[in-house]
This record gives C-alpha cells, sequence and structure tokens, in this order.
C-alpha cells in the first residue's frame, strides 16, 4: 500500500527534544502515573470503611519510607498534571499559542509544581507536629 | 443496483453531533477536578497523621463525603478517558487494543463504585 511510504513525524530517533515536547509526554506520563497511584487512594478509603486492622496495614504502608517516596512523587505528578492542565484549558480556549508564552507557560507550570509539591509536604510534615 | 439516493444511504450513519464527546467529557472532568483535587490535596494535608477514628469521622462529615464522591467520579471518569487515548495511540494490535481499553474502563467502573461505597458506608456509619 502507498500509505507505507509516507513521511512520519515526528521521528523522535532524529528529533531533537524541545520544552515544549517534553512537557507534553510528561503530561501524558504523569496521567498514567497518577491513574496508577489512585489505586492507593482506594486502598486508603476502602480500608478506612473495612475496619481498624484493615486501616492500620494501609496506614503502616504510607508511611513507610516506600509509601512517602510513592507519595512524593505522586503529589509532584498531581500538581504537574493539574498546572500543565490548565495550560491546556487556555489552549482549548484558543490562548497562549505564541511561542515565547507556550515557553513562558511551560516554564511557569514547571516552577509552580515545585513550589507547590515543596509547600504541601511542609503543611502535611507541620500538620503532623514535625516543626 | 441501488435505487437509493447517495444522502438515504448516509441517513443515519454518519455523524450523529457526538464526534467531540470524549474530548469534551475530558476537558469537563478537567475543569471539576481542578477544585475537587486542590481541595483534596488541602485536605490530607491537614489531616496527616490522623489517626483510624479521626479519619473516619473526617470521611463521614457530610460536606466531605458528598465532595470525596463527586472528586472519585471525576478521577475515574477522566483517568480512563485519558489511558484509552493513551492505549489507541500507542497500541498497534487491535485486539490487544479494544481488550486493555476493555479492561481499563472495567476497572475504573470497580474501582469507582468501590471507593464511593467505601465513603458512603463509612457516611452513614457502618
Amino acid at each position: 500500500m502507498a500509505s507505507h511510504n509516507r513521511p512520519l513525524s515526528p521521528h523522535l530517533q532524529v528529533y531533537r527534544p524541545q520544552l515544549t515536547s517534553v512537557l507534553s509526554i510528561t503530561h501524558r506520563a504523569t496521567g498514567v502515573a497518577l491513574a496508577l497511584g489512585t489505586l492507593l487512594l482506594v486502598w486508603w478509603i476502602v480500608a478506612a470503611a473495612t475496619g481498624e486492622s484493615a486501616f492500620a496495614i494501609a496506614q503502616a504502608f504510607i508511611g513507610s519510607w516506600i509509601g512517602r517516596l510513592l507519595l512524593l512523587c505522586w503529589s509532584f505528578a498531581v500538581f504537574y498534571h493539574l498546572c500543565n492542565g490548565i495550560r491546556h484549558l487556555f489552549w482549548d480556549a484558543g490562548k497562549g499559542f505564541e511561542l515565547e508564552i507556550a515557553y513562558m507557560s511551560g516554564k511557569l507550570v514547571i516552577a509552580a509544581a515545585i513550589v507547590l509539591t515543596i509547600a504541601t509536604w511542609v503543611w502535611g510534615y507541620s500538620s503532623m507536629g514535625a516543626f | 443496483m441501488s435505487l437509493r439516493s447517495p444522502l438515504g444511504k448516509v441517513r443515519g450513519l454518519g455523524s450523529a453531533k457526538e464526534g467531540v464527546h470524549h474530548w469534551w467529557a475530558q476537558r469537563l472532568t478537567a475543569v471539576a477536578l481542578v477544585p475537587l483535587v486542590i481541595w483534596f490535596v488541602a485536605s490530607v494535608c491537614s489531616i496527616a497523621g490522623a489517626d483510624y477514628e479521626a479519619v473516619r469521622g473526617w470521611i463521614g462529615t457530610p460536606v466531605v463525603s458528598i465532595l470525596l464522591v463527586l472528586l472519585s467520579i471525576a478521577v475515574f471518569h477522566h483517568a480512563q478517558l485519558g489511558l484509552q487515548v493513551v492505549l489507541e495511540d500507542y497500541v498497534h494490535t487491535e485486539w490487544l487494543k479494544i481488550a486493555s481499553i476493555v479492561l481499563v474502563k472495567f476497572t475504573a467502573v470497580a474501582l469507582g463504585v468501590a471507593t464511593v461505597f467505601s465513603i458512603v458506608k463509612i457516611a452513614v456509619g457502618g
């Protein structure tokens, strides 16, 4: 079929990564990660409905170093996907397509996600009385 | 040779004005998730380290239960719509693509029901 010879774009092996394309695939990656991370949330709520011992197991896992590491990744993924999702909603409204604005909003998303993640963990630990 | 007119042949088969339904549902759930996710993360921060009874008390508060149910519905709807697009883009074996999308949709419904049921169970004091 003639369609086999059609050019493909973009060819990732020869395509120099740009901020915009990297943020785009990161939006997908964080979306998939969040879908998987939701399992932890489901487990936590179902355990709370099941009983004290089931909840203790879930809470022990979430409180362990691996649970906290997953939560750290999860919280960053939430904030990245949230901020970049808002950036996408502006694009859906037809705004912010100019190259400088697309780069500026991209940098803003990264900065906001990092700041919000740090603020969340400071808040979380302070309400546990860590400070 | 068919005597049906070209218009008659396509009537009922063509656009039902639903071509953008998936796209629209993805955006609607996204807009709903903006305040719900901010509220949820902030709430989890403020109850960090709470014990079993405190967590159940929080989940069972009427406003919290309602917001958690709304969050669960929006999250699972949004997640399965997004995963569907990812699978459509990257899985090129037709049967595997269909099977994985069906699995994602069934899993999303099952987890959504489990979450909503758990919230309601706690809320009504079960």
